[in-house]
């Protein structure tokens, strides 16, 4: 058993990220789409904690929200892993529950 | 009769800044009446809805905090506050509303419906749902 989190906030603007990285239990995943897509940025000061989590829990970036903020793939974490919208609804269809942190 | 699920409402935010605190008070009450397994969830700024004394005559809003304690009368009995955001804002337990509910199953005897949690514990409760609604 298994969840999705998907996350849609500026981890720079509400604590959405870090709550969610907080409650994740081994084997979930965490899909960040709209201002979420922040968090996989590199060398923030959010960085450290996603890095943290990616080893137990799989960290995806929703590359379409990604290329049109301008967040090329050198400037995303190396853990975080790029999905289209066909892939957002695998993620959906692969895990047993949807939570979104608002 | 259809299968009974395990919904949880997660309220994550202050109760009269934004609407999503009412919303979620709304959604559960219209909820209940499909008598599922509903459980709420109070973490972060969500723990605020619970404190006593709220007072909202100056700024023109419904003060929804009384309906909290009608969740019981509706078999919402499982209302679980996060320990570490109740720290992390200087609450204690002592700070937030008395809700009860009677217990059907044992000589109608009143019970609290808060129930404190680690955030540990908070991972647990989100991971046992069926369907997971955010606030």
């Amino acid at each position: 058993m298994s969840t999705l989190h998907t996350v849609n906030k500026s981890p720079f603007s509400t604590q959405s990220l870090l709550s969610c990285l907080n409650h994740c239990k081994d084997g979930d995943a965490v899909l960040m789409i709209e201002d979420g897509v922040y968090g996989a940025l590199a060398n923030s000061g959010m960085s450290d904690q996603v890095k943290a989590k990616a080893g137990n829990v799989s960290i995806y970036v929703m590359t379409p929200d990604a290329d049109a903020r301008g967040l090329a793939n050198d400037k995303l974490l190396g853990e975080v892993s790029g999905v289209d919208y066909a892939g957002f609804v695998n993620l959906v269809t692969k895990h047993d529950r949807t939570q979104n942190w608002l | 009769m259809s299968e009974i699920k395990k919904f949880l409402y997660v309220n994550r935010k202050a109760p009269y800044g934004t609407i999503y605190a009412l919303e979620s008070l709304e959604v559960v009450l219209i909820g209940a009446a499909f008598e599922q397994d509903v459980s709420l969830a109070f973490l972060d700024d969500g723990v605020f809805q619970l404190t006593k004394g709220q007072n909202t005559d100056g700024i023109g809003i419904k003060n929804f905090s009384p309906t909290f304690r009608a969740l019981g009368d509706f078999e919402v009995t499982k209302l679980f506050v996060e320990k570490e955001s109740l720290e992390e804002r200087g609450l204690t337990a002592d700070d937030l509303q008395e809700i009860v509910y009677e217990d059907e199953d044992d000589d109608w005897e009143e019970k609290p419906s808060i129930k404190l949690v680690s955030r540990a514990e908070m991972a647990d409760v989100m991971a046992d749902q069926d369907v997971v609604l955010s606030f």
